[in-house]
C-alpha cells in the first residue's frame, strides 16, 4: 500500500475486480462458443492484471496484460478461428450430467482442502525481508525490486528459461509444419 | 489483503479444474490450464507483497512456462485437427482401452 489515504482505494478496488475475475471465469468455463469463452478469459486475465496492482505488483501487472491477455490470448483466438470451430457439431462439447455432477464434486473438494490450508501457520524458520516490495518500490522503482533476484539468485533459472523458450519454438513448427503429402490434397 | 488473495485464488483455480472436468473442446480445456495457471500467479503476487519479492520474479517464470505451453499446446491441437478434423476429445481416443 503506498499511502495511507489511499488504502480504502486500493481495498474497493481489489475486491472489485476480484469479483470481475471470478464472475468473467465463470462465464469463461460456461459460454458455449470458444471464441465468446476466449474472450471471457481475456476479461478474467485483464481483471487480475488490477488485482496485481492493488498487490504493489504493478510490473507484474503490466506483464500480464502484454503477455497474456495480448499474446497469448491472440494466439488462442488466432487458433480457433483458423481451425473454424464455430460450427455446431464443435460447439455441443459439454459432458453428460454424470461428468458435470463429478465436476461439481472435485471442485467443492478441492475448494474445502484450499480453505482448510488456510489455517496452516508459518514456518519458523521462515526469515521476512526487512522491508516489504511497497518500501522498495516507492525507493527505487517498479522495474529494481524484481530485476535484482532475477538476475542474481535466479540467473541459472533465468538462462535456462531461454533454452526452454527455444525448445517450445521448435517443437511448435516442427508439430505445426504440413507434410508433404498434405499438398498433394 | 493476503487472506482475500487466497480466496480469489482457490475460487479461480477451482474454477478451472471443473472446466477442464465438463469441457470436451480441447481448446477449451487448454484455456482453463491456463486459468488454473493465473490462478496460482495471483498466490504468487499476493505471498510476494508480504514475503518480499522472490514470488514475483517466480510469476515471471510461471508466464514463461506458460507461453512455451500454449505455442507447443496449440501446435499439437493443429496437428491433430489436420487428422481427425475435429478437437472434440470424446472422438479423439485411439488410447481408449
Amino acid at each position: 500500500m503506498p499511502h495511507n489515504n489511499l488504502q480504502l482505494f486500493y481495498v474497493a478496488n481489489f475486491y472489485l475486480f476480484g469479483l470481475i475475475a471470478i464472475a468473467s471465469a465463470v462465464a469463461f468455463v460456461t459460454r458455449k462458443s470458444p471464441v465468446s469463452a476466449a474472450l471471457w478469459l481475456v476479461s478474467t486475465m485483464s481483471a487480475l492484471a488490477a488485482m496485481y496492482v492493488m498487490l504493489d505488483a504493478p510490473f507484474i501487472g503490466v506483464m500480464q496484460v502484454l503477455v497474456y491477455a495480448g499474446a497469448i490470448m491472440v494466439v488462442f483466438l488466432f487458433v480457433i478461428m483458423l481451425l473454424n470451430l464455430g460450427h455446431p457439431s464443435e460447439i455441443a462439447d459439454a459432458r453428460g450430467i454424470w461428468w458435470k455432477l463429478a465436476g461439481g464434486l472435485v471442485g467443492l473438494a478441492l475448494l474445502a482442502q484450499i480453505f482448510a490450508l488456510t489455517r496452516a501457520r508459518l514456518p519458523e524458520a521462515l526469515v521476512l525481508p526487512e522491508n516489504t516490495v511497497a518500501d522498495q518500490i516507492v525507493r527505487t522503482g517498479a522495474i529494481a525490486p524484481l530485476a535484482g533476484p532475477l538476475f542474481h539468485e535466479y540467473l541459472l533459472a533465468f538462462e535456462v528459461t531461454s533454452v526452454l523458450l527455444l525448445a517450445a519454438v521448435v517443437g511448435a513448427v516442427v508439430l505445426g509444419k504440413r507434410k508433404d503429402r498434405d499438398y498433394a490434397r | 489483503m493476503l487472506a482475500e488473495s487466497l480466496f480469489f485464488s482457490a475460487v479461480l483455480f477451482t474454477v478451472g479444474v471443473v472446466g477442464v472436468l465438463t469441457r470436451r473442446n480441447a481448446i477449451i480445456i487448454f484455456m482453463c490450464v491456463e486459468l488454473m495457471l493465473n490462478a496460482v500467479n495471483l498466490s504468487f503476487v499476493a505471498f510476494a507483497q508480504v514475503y518480499g519479492a522472490s514470488g514475483q520474479v517466480f510469476v515471471f517464470f510461471v508466464m514463461t512456462v506458460a507461453a512455451a505451453e500454449a505455442a507447443v499446446g496449440l501446435a499439437i491441437i493443429i496437428a491433430l485437427f489436420r487428422h481427425r478434423h475435429t478437437v472434440n476429445l470424446s472422438n479423439i481416443n485411439l488410447l481408449k482401452g
